[in-house]
C-alpha cells in the first residue's frame, strides 16, 4: 500500500503543465467540488494551494493539474512516483455552490480548465445542461478537454491565436453565445483574474448566478493569516475559508489584481536561486 | 531594602548585538544564580504569589527547593501546576502574576520567579528528567484537536494517564501560538521540539496536516474516539476596517509572524518563502504580537514604529517585552489610529492617515478611552503589520452547528470544559477568547481531569 502524501503519478499534459496523482485517503473520503488542498514540496518550501481536480474514494487518491511557474511547482515537476510531498491538508475552502439552476455556462481559462472539470461534472450529475467554454494561449495548451467533453452538453474552444476553435479569449466565445440568444440561469469561471474579471463584466446583468474562483496568495490555508483576505461586497473575506468561490459581481477585481502583485519580485528571486543551486 | 538581598540581574545579550539576530535575548540563570535568587524567598510569606499565579503553582515550595539545590524536586512540584516550566517562565505576564503580588515588591524588588522557573524548567530538559507515568492502559482513545498550550496539556496529561491519545494539528509544524506566533528570540524553537519529543515518547501521535472540521467532522472523530478535545486556539485576525487595508504591503501580524517564525522567511531564499519589508514599517497596536511583530521587523532592518491608540501606561505586552523593543531602537507613536491608509502608486501602502486622539473617560477596561481630536496627518510607510487582536477560530463551529458558542464566537463551556456536545470537550483561547499561554495550559490541566473523571464513570 503506498504511504500517506505518496505521489503516484506525476507526468506532463502540455508543455509545463503537469498532473499529479497523490496517496491521501483522508482527503479524498472529504474531498468536494470546487475545494482546495495546500501542499509543501521540502520541509523549507512554501506552502501552496492546489484545486482538487479529481478524487477516487476507493483507491483513496486525489488529482491536482498545476503549471511549472515558480519555485514551488518547478520542484513538484521534479518529483518521482514513489516520493512523498513534504505535507499535505485539506480538503479546504467551501465546496462550489451547485445545485439545479437549468443551463449553465463554465469558462475554464489556461491551468483554471483542469478545475472547471469537477465542477462541471457535478453540475451535469444534478441534471443541468452544461455548457463549457476552455481557452488558451494555444492550440497544445488545452488539457482535460477529453473529460471536461464527457460531463458536458456542449465544448467550446478558443485559442490567443488561433490554432484552434475561435481566435480570441474565453470572454469573446460568452460573448458571441449571449449574442445570439443562448440564455444562462449560472455562470462559473476558473482561471487568471483578468479573464474571471472579463467574464464577470460580460455576464453582468445577463445571467443572474456568476461565480468566480479566486487565486489569492495564500499562507495558512484554514483562516488565520489574512494573506489572502479580499473585500466582497464591501466586506473582508477570506479566500481560503469563506471561498475560494465567490459572486463575481461582488468581487473587489481591482484589489485581486493589488494583492497578487505583492511578491513579483521575491518570485523571480526564488527561481532563479532555485535554478542556480539545484536544490530538489 | 537590602536586608531581603539584591534581585539578580538577568542577563541579557546587548542591544545593538541581539537588534541584528534571532538567537535568544535573555539567558538562563546559572545554577548558582538560581539557588541565590530562589533564597531570597523570607521565610513567613503568606504566598500571595501562588494566588497571583493563574494555575496556583507552589513558588514557595519549589524556590525551597530550588535554594537547597534539589532541582528535581522543583521541578516536580512545578509541572504539578504548570506541566512545562521552560516555556511559562519565558512567556508569561510575572509582572502582573506572582511577582506582581510579591511581598518583595513592597520591601523591594520581587523574586524573579520566571527566571529561577525558566532554570528549573530548562534542567530538568537538559537533564531528561522522566515525568511519572502511569503503568496502566486505559485502552480508551482520546483526540486533542491543536497543538497549542491547552492541546499540549490536554496530551500529556491523559498519555501519562494510561489513554491513547491522536494530536491533530492543521499546520505542517505543532506548537500553536508557541510555534508560529512566538519569535525564536523570545522562545527558541529546540524547547518546544523537545516538548514535543517527550509528547512522542508518551506515546501521542502528532498528526500534521488534518483541518478537523473538513479533513474530519467532528462527528466522525467521535465515531472514532470516546473523547474528543478542541483548543483551536483565537487565531482569526480582527481587521482595522477602513480605507486602503488592502494595499500591498499591509500584513498581519500573524502573516508576517506565520512568514517569519514558521516558514522562515529571513532566511529568503535559502527557504521559499518571502516576506517582503520596506524601509519603514508601522506596526499597529501594543499587546505581545504587536511587540513580537515590531521586534522581528527590525530584526530584518527595517525602521520600526509602533503607533498605538491609548498611552504608554495602557499598552498591554510584557513589561519586560516593552523595554526590550526600546533598547532595540523600535519608536512608539501614542494616541494615534490609523484612519486610512494611503498608495501613492495604487498598489503599494506608501502612507498612514493618522487620526490623533486623546484620553477620555474609562472605559470597561479601567483604562481612558481613545478619544478622536479630529486632527490628522499623513505618516509616510512602506509597510503595515497590523496587530489589534483576534477572534475564537471558528472553522470547527462553523462546520459543526450543534456545537453551542457565544456571541462572541467562543465555545460554551462548563467549568471544566464540557460543551454541549456529550464527549466533546474545549479549553484555552476558543473558549476564552485570547488570553495567555498558562491560562490555556491550565484549561488544558482541568479538562484532562475531567475527561479522565468521566471516561473513568463509563467503565
Ligand atoms: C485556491 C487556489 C487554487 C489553486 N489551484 C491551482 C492549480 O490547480 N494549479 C496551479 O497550477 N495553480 C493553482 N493555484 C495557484 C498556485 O497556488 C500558485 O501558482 C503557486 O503558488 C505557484 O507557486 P510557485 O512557487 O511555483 O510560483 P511562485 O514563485 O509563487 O510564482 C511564479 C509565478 O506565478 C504567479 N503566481 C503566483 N501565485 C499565483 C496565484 N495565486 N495566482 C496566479 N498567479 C500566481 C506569480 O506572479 C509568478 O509570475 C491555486 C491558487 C489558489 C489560491
Ligand atoms: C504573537 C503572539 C505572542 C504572544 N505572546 C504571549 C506571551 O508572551 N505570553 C502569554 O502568556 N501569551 C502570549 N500570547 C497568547 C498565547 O499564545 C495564547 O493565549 C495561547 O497560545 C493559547 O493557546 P491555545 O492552546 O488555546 O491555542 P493556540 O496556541 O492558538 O493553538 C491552537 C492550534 O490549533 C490549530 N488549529 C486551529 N484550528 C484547527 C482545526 N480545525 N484543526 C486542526 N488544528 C487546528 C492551530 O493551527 C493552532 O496550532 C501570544 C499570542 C500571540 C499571537
Ligand atoms: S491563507 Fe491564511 S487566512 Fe487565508
Amino acid at each position: 500500500m503506498p504511504a500517506e502524501r505518496e505521489v503516484l503519478l506525476n507526468e506532463e499534459l502540455a508543455q509545463d503543465i503537469y498532473k499529479m496523482v497523490v496517496y491521501s485517503p483522508r482527503i479524498a473520503r472529504a474531498a468536494r467540488a470546487g475545494q482546495f488542498i495546500l501542499l509543501m514540496v521540502e520541509d523549507r518550501g512554501e506552502r501552496v494551494p492546489m484545486t482538487l481536480v479529481d478524487w477516487d474514494k476507493e483507491r483513496g487518491t486525489i488529482e491536482m493539474a498545476y503549471q511549472a511557474v515558480g519555485a514551488t511547482t518547478v520542484k513538484m515537476s521534479m518529483m518521482k512516483p514513489g516520493e512523498r510531498l513534504y505535507y499535505l491538508a485539506g480538503p479546504l475552502g467551501q465546496p462550489s455552490r451547485v445545485k439545479l439552476f437549468g443551463r449553465v455556462v463554465i469558462v475554464g481559462g489556461g491551468v483554471g480548465i483542469p478545475a472547471i472539470y469537477p465542477i462541471a461534472r457535478e453540475l451535469k450529475r444534478l441534471g443541468n445542461y452544461v455548457v463549457s467554454i476552455i481557452g488558451a494561449r494555444t492550440s497544445t495548451l488545452i488539457t482535460y478537454e477529453d473529460r471536461i467533453r464527457e460531463v458536458s452538453d456542449e465544448v467550446h474552444i478558443t485559442t490567443d491565436d488561433g490554432s484552434r476553435g475561435l481566435k480570441g479569449y474565453t470572454v469573446d466565445a460568452l460573448k458571441r453565445l449571449l449574442d445570439s440568444g443562448e440564455r444562462f440561469d449560472a455562470a462559473w469561471a476558473v482561471g487568471p483574474a483578468l479573464m474571471m474579471k472579463s467574464i464577470s463584466e460580460a455576464a453582468a446583468g445577463r445571467i443572474p448566478v456568476s461565480y468566480s474562483s479566486l487565486n489569492s496568495l495564500m499562507v495558512c490555508g484554514v483562516g488565520m493569516c489574512g494573506a489572502c483576505r479580499i473585500t466582497v461586497g464591501g466586506q473582508i473575506k477570506l479566500t481560503c475559508v469563506d471561498g475560494p468561490e465567490f459572486d463575481s459581481y461582488s468581487i473587489s477585481w481591482n484589489e485581486l489584481a493589488i494583492r497578487l502583485r505583492t511578491y513579483r519580485k521575491e518570485e523571480m528571486i526564488s527561481l532563479e536561486t532555485m535554478r542556480s543551486v539545484g536544490r530538489v | 531594602m537590602s536586608k531581603v538581598g539584591k534581585r539578580v540581574q538577568i542577563r541579557t545579550r546587548p542591544p545593538e548585538e541581539r537588534r541584528r539576530d534571532f538567537n535568544e535575548v535573555e539567558l538562563t540563570l546559572e545554577p548558582e544564580e538560581a539557588m541565590k535568587e530562589a533564597s531570597r524567598d523570607i521565610k513567613y510569606c503568606v504566598a500571595p504569589c501562588t494566588r497571583g499565579c493563574p494555575v496556583g503553582v507552589e513558588v514557595p515550595k519549589f524556590l525551597k527547593l530550588t535554594a537547597e539545590g534539589n532541582f528535581k524536586e522543583a521541578y516536580l512540584t512545578l509541572i504539578q501546576r504548570t506541566p512545562v516550566p521552560s516555556i511559562t517562565g519565558r512567556v508569561c505576564q510575572q509582572e502582573v502574576q506572582c511577582e506582581g503580588s510579591c511581598v518583595l515588591r513592597r520591601a523591594g524588588e520581587p523574586i524573579a520567579v520566571g527566571a529561577v522557573e525558566r532554570f528549573v524548567g530548562d534542567w530538568a530538559l537538559e537533564n531528561n528528567i522522566e515525568v511519572p507515568v502511569s503503568a496502566e492502559k486505559k485502552h480508551k482513545r482520546v483526540a486533542v484537536v491543536g497543538s497549542g498550550p491547552a492541546g499540549i496539556v490536554v496530551a500529556s496529561d491523559l498519555a501519562r494517564l494510561g489513554y491513547d491519545v491522536t494530536m491533530f494539528e492543521a499546520y505542517h509544524v505543532p506548537g500553536g501560538v508557541l510555534a508560529y506566533g512566538i519569535p525564536e528570540f523570545r522562545l527558541p524553537k529546540r524547547i518546544l521540539n523537545k516538548e514535543f519529543d517527550r509528547l512522542r515518547s508518551l506515546g501521542v501521535d502528532i498528526q500534521l496536516g488534518v483541518v478537523v472540521g473538513t479533513t474530519y467532522t467532528l462527528k466522525e472523530l467521535l465515531q472514532d474516539y470516546n473523547a474528543v478535545f478542541l483548543g483551536v486556539g483565537a487565531g482569526r485576525p480582527m481587521f482595522l476596517n477602513v480605507p486602503g487595508e488592502n494595499y500591498a504591503g499591509i500584513y498581519t501580524a500573524n502573516e508576517f509572524l506565520t512568514r517569519v517564525n514558521l516558514m522562515k522567511a529571513y532566511m529568503f531564499p535559502e527557504y521559499d518563502t518571502p516576506i517582503h519589508l520596506g524601509k519603514r514599517v508601522a506596526v499597529i497596536g501594543a499587546g505581545n504580537t504587536a511587540m513580537d511583530a515590531a521586534r522581528s521587523a527590525l530584526r530584518l532592518g527595517s525602521e520600526v514604529y509602533i503607533v498605538y491608540r491609548r498611552g504608554r501606561q495602557e499598552m498591554t505586552a510584557r513589561a519586560v517585552e516593552i523595554e526590550h523593543a526600546e533598547e532595540e531602537g523600535v519608536k512608539f507613536m501614542f494616541w494615534a489610529a490609523p484612519a486610512e491608509f494611503l498608495s501613492s502608486d495604487g498598489t503599494n501602502v506608501s502612507a498612514i492617515r493618522i487620526m490623533k486622539l486623546k484620553p477620555g473617560e474609562p472605559d470597561r477596561s479601567g483604562r481612558p478611552r481613545p478619544v478622536p481630536t479630529g486632527e490628522t496627518f499623513d505618516f509616510e510607510v512602506d509597510t503595515v503589520i497590523t496587530a489589534i487582536g483576534f477572534y475564537p477560530n471558528p472553522l470547527i463551529p462553523s462546520h459543526t452547528p450543534e456545537l453551542k458558542v457565544d456571541e462572541k464566537g467562543r465555545v460554551v463551556v462548563d467549568m471544566e470544559g464540557r460543551t454541549s456536545i456529550p464527549g466533546v470537550y474545549a479549553g484555552g483561547d476558543i473558549v476564552t477568547g485570547e488570553s495567555t499561554v498558562i491560562e490555556a495550559m491550565g484549561w488544558g490541566r482541568r479538562v484532562a481531569r475531567a475527561i479522565d473523571h468521566d471516561l473513568s464513570l463509563k467503565g
